[in-house]
């Protein structure tokens, strides 16, 4: 195990849009997180606002990007024929995904951590320039606060399972654009098909088993009574999507030619 | 004698006709030969059309008695509206003019949706609460009207069938400065006026309502619709109902001068059915009179329908599903050919490159248009009387709304997938290209209008200007600025109108196109 995980660790090192793509998650997370602060104005100091979640609104960009990287960390292998070489050497195959899982997971960790850091940050120095500030009775967005403290933690362990969840949908799919489409159309569509359906029951029912709507629950520090599932539930329901992505990848890497 | 051997004439290069069917011809045998992209199209067709009908039988309206039975009333331009108040008439048989000075109108409004206590209601000013004069084809809802009325906090103002509304003399009415206003009807024309002291009129407006019968009724109506008290920040998302209110104005001074038999005053709550209306708590529509006095309660509102039914396009969900296949097709459509290396070949038997790209947006754009058009068209045609079945009432739309919205959606999943295409061959890169076109596409969307965590400014602006602008052209139902309500994407309203946000979206696609056959041209491949 500890060399498939240096070979795992030395095949993304190695390949220069590794880092490019990290960077990028990180800065356009809190591009756009500071970009949502910028744009919300609480004139009358009296809003029903979540300054937690205004904050790490770039959590919806930063997971594609980190999606990308780790549905590519599979499909790159695919697509240059490298698989067999990866295959022959580790035949143990679920041992090549428990590497590559590793490997993801602690770059998407270390990445989230800078992202969320910087989102929180753009937040703690903009909000209160705007109306939602300790000033007005908002919490301060500091890690002293549980609910923040809570947000912050569940968002960086968000984008960890995401990455797990695309490394999944890739050793299912083995194409790399297929894949991403598969991801991100699990991630957007089911607000989007929740939010034009008829049905109340049917509405939050989507909400609560959609992989992001349950994962970003988990950002809110306030109205948690309309959530349609509670925090760390949501992140459960994530985390039950990711386990069945890894559990039918494994299956299938291990039934299939490669 | 020996024939001379003659060498066969050199063919001719194929003219320029023949090489772009060719071209064409070639691009549309690359994309069906691929049994994965066909299937995908397929597919984007099948889940729109299927979660259109899905929704059509899963959607239930509910109201306290079980499934709702009231239709929206349609008012004289076809358009939905909403027609619910409080009239005091009598009928009106040749020309005639009715002049009445309004010395209050007060509003109160529900509080029970504040989790404060039981039902009761306070005070409020209502902006958009109307009382005046109204001369009515007949009192039921949808007919040709024009009224002359004081509102809340619009000032004077004349209204008729619904859609006009000029504004009159401006300020409030209250006891210290009451306001006057007149109607006076000229066969099918009718004017108002309004004055501040009863002896200078000022003419707000003229209007001509075609085809009106001899008898209308005319008389004193009190309106108020429903009323959210304003946050300060205006997310995007939420509902635009609002509590019931109900205005009640104090006229007096009536006066009639021409046509008017005899009779009396008779009182009519013009709504549509019990489940179409709701008072606040512990109030209910009608009228005092004591002496020349008029004391009328009214709730509802008189103004073009924006909300609380279901537009024809809430069958249109799975398009986004569909498009997401689409958008994959596309960008594997280009990129496949570099990555198999086909691409060589591509330009070696076609060197004009521009005109590869061209074929491949030809063919790209004919498949997915067919694919959308299927799957829309199945969707509204087949889901909408679903729907109506289930109780829900839709919103009336002409023919001609609905073509477009049909036909609109299928364009605009084209167009998307040529932007798909034009990316890709710019990236040339699969899985960077579908990740950026979704963004580009889907996130906006995402964010403004399905999931609101966006301020409306913020969501404004991304509708404007990033691709996901032309998903406006689904939207069936006009903002009236005389109405108050929530025109957030969240509720189908989009900042651009429906042809205006669809032209964004091609204007992406161009973009995208252009920049791919100029690098195209300058790269190798």
């Amino acid at each position: 195990m500890k060399r498939a995980l240096h070979a795992e660790w030395t095949k993304l090192r190695t390949i220069a849009s590794t880092f490019w793509l990290l960077l990028a998650a990180a800065a356009l997370t809190s591009a756009v997180s500071a970009a949502a602060a910028a744009a919300t104005r609480c004139p009358s100091g009296s809003c029903a606002d979540d300054p937690a979640k205004i904050s790490l609104t770039g959590i919806y960009l930063g997971q594609a990007v980190i999606a990308v990287l780790a549905v590519m960390a599979v499909s790159g292998e695919y697509g240059t024929g490298m698989i067999r070489l990866t295959l022959a050497a580790t035949p143990r195959r679920l041992t090549v995904l428990a590497a590559k899982a590793a490997i993801v997971t602690g770059l998407t960790l270390i990445t989230g951590a800078i992202a969320v850091l910087g989102s929180l940050l753009a937040g703690r120095l903009i909000l209160p320039g705007h109306g939602i500030g300790p000033s007005h009775g908002y919490p301060a967005l500091s890690f002293s606060d549980g609910p923040v403290l809570r947000a912050g933690l569940g968002s960086v362990l968000y984008l960890v399972l995401i990455a797990l969840l695309s490394l999944g949908a890739a050793t299912m799919l083995r194409e790399a654009a297929a894949a991403i489409g598969a991801v991100l159309g699990l991630l957007y569509l089911f607000p989007i098909i929740a939010a034009a359906a008829g049905n109340a029951t049917v509405s939050r029912h989507l909400e609560q088993i959609g992989p992001m709507t349950a994962g970003l629950a988990i950002q809110a520090t306030t109205g948690l009574n309309s959530l349609p599932i509670s925090p760390w539930a949501g992140l459960g329901v994530l985390a039950a999507w990711v386990a069945g992505a890894l559990v039918l990848g494994g299956l299938l890497l291990r039934l299939r030619d490669a | 004698m020996t024939a001379a051997t003659l060498t066969p004439p050199r063919p001719g290069t194929a003219s320029d006709h023949d090489g772009y069917a060719r071209l064409v011809h070639a691009e549309w045998t690359k994309f069906r030969t691929v049994r994965g992209w066909v299937i995908a199209v397929i597919v984007a067709a099948l889940v729109t059309l299927l979660l259109g009908l899905y929704t059509g039988v899963r959607s239930q309206a509910g109201c306290v008695n079980g499934p709702c039975h009231y239709t929206i009333p349609t008012g004289p331009g076809g358009e939905a509206v909403t027609d619910t108040y409080y009239f005091v008439h009598r009928p009106l048989t040749a020309d005639g003019t009715i002049t009445v000075r309004v010395t209050s109108l007060t509003s109160v409004i529900d509080t029970a949706m504040t989790p404060q206590g039981p039902a009761r209601t306070e005070p409020a000013l209502v902006p958009w609460s109307k009382t005046g004069l109204i001369i009515s084809a007949n009192p039921s809802q949808g007919s040709a009207y024009a009224a002359v009325m004081v509102t809340g906090s619009h000032a004077t103002r004349m209204q008729w069938n619904y859609t006009g509304d000029t504004p009159g003399l401006a300020g409030g009415v209250s006891v210290a400065s009451p306001r006057w206003l007149r109607l006076t009807r000229a066969g099918d024309v009718i004017t108002g006026y309004d004055s501040d002291n009863g002896t200078s009129w000022t003419k707000i407006g003229t209007v001509t309502l075609p085809g009106l019968a001899a008898t209308v009724q005319a008389g004193l109506f009190a309106t108020s619709p429903g009323y959210t008290a304003p946050s300060g920040q205006q997310l995007t998302g939420g509902s635009s109902g609002g509590a019931p209110t109900d205005a009640t104005a104090i006229f007096d001074r009536v006066s009639l001068q021409g046509g008017w038999p005899g009779g009396s005053w008779v009182g009519t709550s013009v709504n549509g059915g019990p489940d179409s209306i709701s008072y606040p708590a512990g109030t209910e529509a009608g009228y005092r009179q004591v002496g020349g006095t008029f004391t009328v309660t009214g709730s509802g509102d008189i103004a073009p329908g924006v909300s609380g039914a279901t537009p024809v396009d809430a069958s249109l969900a799975g398009v986004f599903i569909g498009l997401i296949a689409v958008i994959v097709v596309g960008a594997l459509f280009i990129t496949t050919e570099y990555r198999r290396g086909l691409i060589r070949v591509t330009l070696a038997a076609s060197p004009r490159r521009g005109r590869v790209l061209a074929a491949k947006a030809i063919v790209l754009g004919a498949v997915t248009f067919t694919a959308g058009l299927v799957g829309s068209a199945g969707a509204i045609l087949l889901g909408i009387p679903l729907l109506r079945a289930n109780g829900n009432a839709i919103d009336p739309t002409t023919t001609l709304t609905d073509a477009r919205v049909i036909a609109g959606t299928a364009a605009l999943v084209a167009v998307l997938a040529i932007f798909a295409l034009g990316v890709g061959t710019i990236l040339r890169h699969g899985a960077g290209t579908v990740t950026v076109v979704i963004t580009a596409i889907v996130l906006p969307y995402l964010l403004a209008a399905a999931f609101p965590v966006l301020p409306a400014g913020a969501a404004d602006w991304l509708l404007r200007v990033t691709p996901a602008a032309g998903f406006a052209i689904k939207q069936v139902i006009p903002a009236y600025p005389q109405v108050a309500g929530s025109y957030t994407p969240f509720n189908d309203y989009f900042p651009l109108e429906p042809w205006a946000g669809f032209a964004v979206t091609c204007a992406w696609a161009a973009l995208a196109l252009a920049l791919a056959a100029f690098l195209l041209r300058r790269r190798d491949a």
